[in-house]
């Protein structure tokens, strides 16, 4: 059961506001002071993907994020994109980033993914239970 | 905070000055500052992120559209940044291998080997 659920409009404006809140309830949690920033960025990133893939298909659906403090900190930030597209992540190696080929859209993606899986050591991306989109679920211990 | 941009020239080189959060809703204006110095004719330009207190992968990806812009117009780009958390982001996606990072703008200035005198 989630603790917060926020769904917002696919705009770059609001992955502040997700990101924010994300932090608050991670502190509430009690998820370690030096972790917050990490579990900030790593929302972020997750948002800003979801909103890339629905802008990417033209969808307006929402994205939805939800928050869970049971036992460990969970978020999970769901689109509406189709699998396909969600699943396809890979980190980019040094050649490959300074490549002049390298579109700005696969750097970011490339990038945006090497910091999710570099922040987060429970991470899983997987097809959303119903329905179309992916699922970014990342996961913190609570520190007592 | 918001995005926060200022300009100002040190010799050859121009350095801009960013603070605040770089995110996916603000770097189109980093973006756009960095064309207009480029386009301008800025050829030697340091990204000073003293005071960046957020930087996620769409800011990464403006700067490394204008290292390569730079690099390719026979100009030089470099960063400066000195804290840990944001080194850390630098390490993680391997970009520390593609720019030249440095502590303060007088080591990001002197180290640039396209300047005259280098």
């Amino acid at each position: 059961m989630a603790t917060v659920r926020l769904s917002f409009s696919p705009a770059p404006v609001h992955v502040r506001t997700a990101r924010l809140v994300g932090v608050a309830v991670a502190r509430r949690a009690g998820v370690r002071e030096d972790l917050l920033d990490e579990v900030r960025l790593a929302i972020g990133e997750a948002c800003t993907r979801a909103v890339a893939l629905h802008h990417q298909y033209g969808l307006a659906d929402p994205v939805l994020v939800e928050m869970s403090d049971s036992g460990a900190y969970s978020v999970r930030v769901v689109d509406r994109a189709p699998i396909e597209a969600g699943l396809g992540l890979a980190a980019l190696n040094a050649d490959e980033l300074a490549n002049e080929a390298l579109t700005d859209e696969a750097l970011t993606t490339g990038v945006g993914f090497a910091l999710l899986a570099g922040f987060v050591e429970d991470l899983q991306v997987r097809p959303v239970a119903e329905g179309v989109g992916t699922e970014v679920r990342m996961v913190w211990p609570v520190g007592r | 905070m918001e995005l926060a941009l200022a300009t100002r020239t040190v010799g050859e080189h121009t350095v801009l000055e960013v603070g605040g959060e770089v995110d996916v809703y603000t770097a189109p204006r980093l973006r756009e500052r960095l064309l207009e110095l480029i386009d301008g004719g800025a050829r030697r330009v340091v990204v000073d992120l003293g005071r960046v207190d957020f930087l996620d992968s769409t800011g990464l990806g403006v700067l490394v559209g204008a290292l390569k812009r730079l690099r390719s117009a026979g100009g030089s780009f470099a960063l400066v940044c000195d804290k840990e958390p944001l080194l850390k982001i630098f390490r993680i996606t391997a970009l520390d291998q593609v720019f030249p990072l440095h502590p303060t703008v007088d080591a990001a200035i002197s180290a640039d080997p396209t300047a005259p005198g280098a």
